[in-house]
């Protein structure tokens, strides 16, 4: 289905069209580059070229027409009297002819350059425009980034320990998951992959309540049916995650529909990782956003390493900002490990996203100094010193803490304090989280449909029925 | 009218369960009224449809529509022709070429609180999707605790048409009926096709509604109540399209028709076929099925899908498991070939069941005196 934005010289297409002896159905005039007023303005357009079989095929409202689709060529660039063979005048905007055989590069001579603010060894730099942020936001910023690394180490060692099943860290992206979380709103719908719980953290969700998850006991708000990790709150806006890569982009885009339908004052985000990018989904979302003209905002965590494949494995093009013009979306290349820079890309694509309802492509360059998960080793298919550099000179929690320290708003005592508070409270929590209860019996049950089917009553009496009878085929310490 | 309506459903002694569990509104169930009065008249299955995806979204701004070509072209089969001018290309969405996508940005749409009626052209194309309507959809207001429900409905064309070969005349009731989470609707009249997308539009889980090409075009007689828009019919309940006391035979969609045409074969032959529509394939109304072959005792099921792990196997398990003591024959079950649809028409004859299958099976249930190999 074609859809196409006539540039100013519709005038000169109708001309064109008239010229050709074409007979249409239906005409009237499309509006040029209007604004989208809240209002839908019928109108419909078709163009019926009988000469040449193409057919124009055109739907517009208001909010359809698409201020973003600029023919390759301005008209104003061509003189007055250009002879009609300079330019194809081809669904989608005019196209200026060469007669020079040549295929442009799949490379790009220069890669797309990185947004920073803050320099490898926290100090701002002099040229960078940056939204000034106070005391009060820069100490919770760092405290929930400090927090998360602690949560991060210290479920680590618990699932070691055998105490979890499963577990999978953020180390490395702390500054992403911290600092997108706070430029947004906290209606701000949130799609995550599974390596954002920092975004929960910000949003207030306690470490309590991620070690119910964790442990998968009745007071986990998950009700015992997701393995660790998959946290969800919808009081927090926050998607329940999901195993399946990359579904949660259209996701997101689908929610951005129903706030722009809504004509709600926020926006989605969606997260994902290099590895994401691959899927057919990722796709179909970006496509799909840039037609309908959503706000949602596409977060790449583009951290080197998808398990044990390396970007260059993953695609060709320079990473993944460039695809942003593919797709027609606004994009923007960040450095992930810079707190400040996140804060201050996220807070800008929010604004753009919601007031102009389009996409916004955001790729943040950082490095997952973890493993996959506590399934994975990845010193087998990495260096250790690579993963250690990144460690030791692009930690972004490091950075952003010289960063407030400078500015006499963090000390050292400052840190310990906060530091063992968090390690008291995450042993507390696991703790408290191991010796609850597990889900009773007939959480196995309910959700399945919002109104239980006959069938699955009858097969809940059923198991009732059995376990009761045959007390000792069943753990005595299942709650009925 | 609604009075005549509910002595009806008692005088024909509807004691079958549950007609509560899963309507939203408390109309009466009018599935098994056929008085032929004055106000009797016909409807295609095409603008049954229509209609019903008319009234809802007038109903419940909140419900819209997604697919491909569904906005300027009227719709691939014409089903929501004339919804682009009524209600806006917000509410009648044409998209890009990926089922993936639209399907997925359905989901996240139903996620916020919107109510998407995703169409695929045909279910064939559904496959694309599968993740998100498996994975996304049905699983998700169990994984995330109730948190997430997905009230979408997925609708299209389903199982074979005439002349379009593999990839386009599978049946996918059995597939999506192995998945606890969603419901799949198979409606076969025009009465099926109002109440039933009706009841999946308003339901608050999701719904597969498996429609059938050949289907649109044909016309039944429907009730002022039917036409009425606050109708709707209860989903998980089969309708008994035909009473009897022989033998009993199950079939949706399509097959219902085959199976009502098989029946007045054998009624001249002295064998009187019930035949029940199932209508809902998830839940399945294992109750009526079993409540018939227990009057009749003699089980055929009828289906063009593929014969492995079909519809059919769970229906036979369902009486072997329920009501074993009062089966006087083997079930049979008759299915499409196991063969991918071939095109040239008479190898696509072949491989579908036709009406002469279904009577020569419910003889052999009946006298037992033909061989029941394959070929017979």
């Amino acid at each position: 289905m074609a859809s196409f934005c006539l540039t100013k010289s519709r005038s000169f297409i109708i001309q064109t069209l008239k010229s050709n002896k074409t007979s249409t159905n239906r005409t009237s005039y499309i509006h040029n580059n209007v604004s989208s007023s809240p209002l839908p303005v019928s109108e419909h357009a078709y163009y019926s070229h009988k000469n040449v079989s193409i057919v124009f095929n055109h739907s517009f409202k208001s909010i359809y027409v698409s201020r973003r689709l600029h023919s390759t060529t301005s008209v104003d660039e061509l003189p007055a009297e250009a002879p009609l063979q300079q330019v194809l005048d081809f669904p989608g905007g005019k196209v200026k002819f060469t007669p020079k055989l040549t295929f442009a590069s799949g490379a790009t001579k220069e890669r797309v350059h990185c947004y920073r603010v803050l320099d490898d060894n926290g100090q701002m730099l002099t040229d960078s425009d940056s939204l000034g942020i106070n005391k009060e936001l820069a100490v919770k910023l760092y405290t929930n980034m400090l927090t998360l690394e602690v949560m991060d180490t210290i479920f680590y060692e618990a699932q070691r320990q055998g105490r979890i099943s499963f577990y999978a860290t953020t180390t490395g992206e702390e500054a992403i998951n911290i600092a997108s979380a706070a430029a947004l709103n906290n209606n701000d719908f949130v799609f995550p992959q599974y390596r954002e719980p920092g975004v929960l953290l910000w949003r207030g969700f306690s470490l309590q309540e991620f070690a119910h998850q964790l442990f998968g006991n009745k007071y986990d708000y998950g009700k015992g049916r997701q393995m660790p990790i998959h946290y969800g709150s919808k009081k927090l806006n926050y998607i329940t995650v999901a195993s399946t890569v990359a579904t949660q982009i259209p996701h997101a885009v689908g929610a951005a529909y129903s706030l722009k339908m809504e004509k709600q004052d926020s926006c989605s985000i969606t997260y994902f990782g290099d590895g994401g990018t691959s899927e057919g989904d990722f796709h179909g979302a970006m496509n799909f956003a840039a037609v309908m003209e959503v706000p949602v905002i596409f977060f790449c965590r583009n951290n080197g390493w998808a398990i044990s494949t390396p970007v260059d494995q993953q695609f060709r093009s320079d990473g993944v900002a460039v695809k942003g013009k593919a797709y027609g979306v606004p994009s923007i290349r960040v450095d992930g490990n810079d707190a400040l820079a996140i804060y201050n890309a996220v807070s800008e694509a929010r604004k753009m996203a919601i007031t102009e309802q389009t996409p916004v492509l955001i790729e943040a360059l950082t490095y997952r100094a973890g493993h996959h998960t506590t399934s994975d080793d990845s010193t087998r298919y990495r260096p250790v010193e690579e993963i250690q550099r990144w460690r030791d000179d692009q930690n972004p929690v490091k950075r952003f803490r010289k960063w407030i320290e400078s500015k006499g708003w963090w000390t050292d005592e400052a840190e310990s304090q906060h530091y063992s508070s968090i390690r008291k409270q995450l042993a507390q929590a696991i703790q408290v989280a191991e010796r609850i209860e597990k889900p009773p019996v007939a959480d196995m049950f309910n959700d399945v449909y919002d109104v239980p089917p006959k069938n699955l009553t009858a097969q809940e009496a059923l198991l009732r029925k059995t376990v009761k009878k045959h007390v000792q085929d069943f753990p005595s310490d299942v709650p009925l | 009218m609604l009075r005549i309506i509910k002595q009806k459903i008692s005088s024909r002694g509807l004691s079958a369960p549950v007609i509560g569990g899963y309507t939203h509104r408390l109309s009466p169930v009018a599935s098994t009224i056929r008085h032929f009065s004055s106000a009797i008249k016909e409807m295609l299955v095409r603008d049954a449809l229509n209609s019903a995806l008319d009234e809802e979204m007038a109903a419940d701004s909140s419900v819209f529509i997604m697919g491909e070509e569904v906005g300027e072209y009227q719709g691939a089969y014409k089903i929501t022709k004339g919804l682009l001018d009524k209600y806006g290309p917000e509410r009648v969405v044409d998209t890009p070429i990926t089922e993936a996508g639209f399907t997925g940005i359905g989901v996240g749409a139903a996620y916020h609180g919107l109510k998407p009626v995703i169409e695929f052209m045909t279910f064939n194309f559904s496959m694309q999707a599968m993740d998100h309507i498996i994975n996304s959809a049905a699983k998700s207001n169990y994984m995330s605790a109730g948190q997430i429900n997905v009230p979408i409905v997925f609708r299209g064309p389903n199982g074979a048409a005439a002349g379009v070969s593999s990839q386009h005349s599978q049946c996918y009731g059995a597939w999506f009926g192995t998945v606890p989470g969603l419901k799949v609707l198979v409606p076969y009249s025009s009465e099926d096709a109002r109440g039933l997308l009706k009841a999946a539009i308003r339901d608050p889980d999701p719904v597969v509604f498996l429609e059938n090409e050949l289907l649109y075009g044909e016309s039944f007689p429907v009730s002022a109540e039917v036409l009425d828009s606050s109708f709707c019919l209860p989903i998980g309940k089969a309708k008994i399209e035909r009473k009897g006391k022989d033998i009993t035979i199950t079939a949706y969609s399509k097959m219902v028709g085959y199976a009502l045409k098989a029946a007045e074969i054998l009624e001249k032959d002295g064998i009187n076929a019930e035949v029940i529509n199932l209508r809902s394939i998830r839940p399945l109304d294992r109750a009526t099925i079993n409540a018939s072959v227990r009057k009749t005792n003699r089980l055929v099921t009828v289906e063009e899908g593929f014969p492995q792990h079909g519809v059919g196997a769970e229906i036979c398990a369902t009486v072997v498991e329920d009501s074993f003591e009062y089966l006087d024959a083997p079930v049979e079950r008759i299915a499409g070939a196991d063969v991918p649809t071939p095109y040239a028409a008479n190898l696509e004859r072949f491989a579908f069941p036709q009406i002469e299958d279904i009577v020569r099976a419910a003889k052999r249930a009946c006298y037992r005196s033909v061989s029941t190999a394959a070929t017979a």
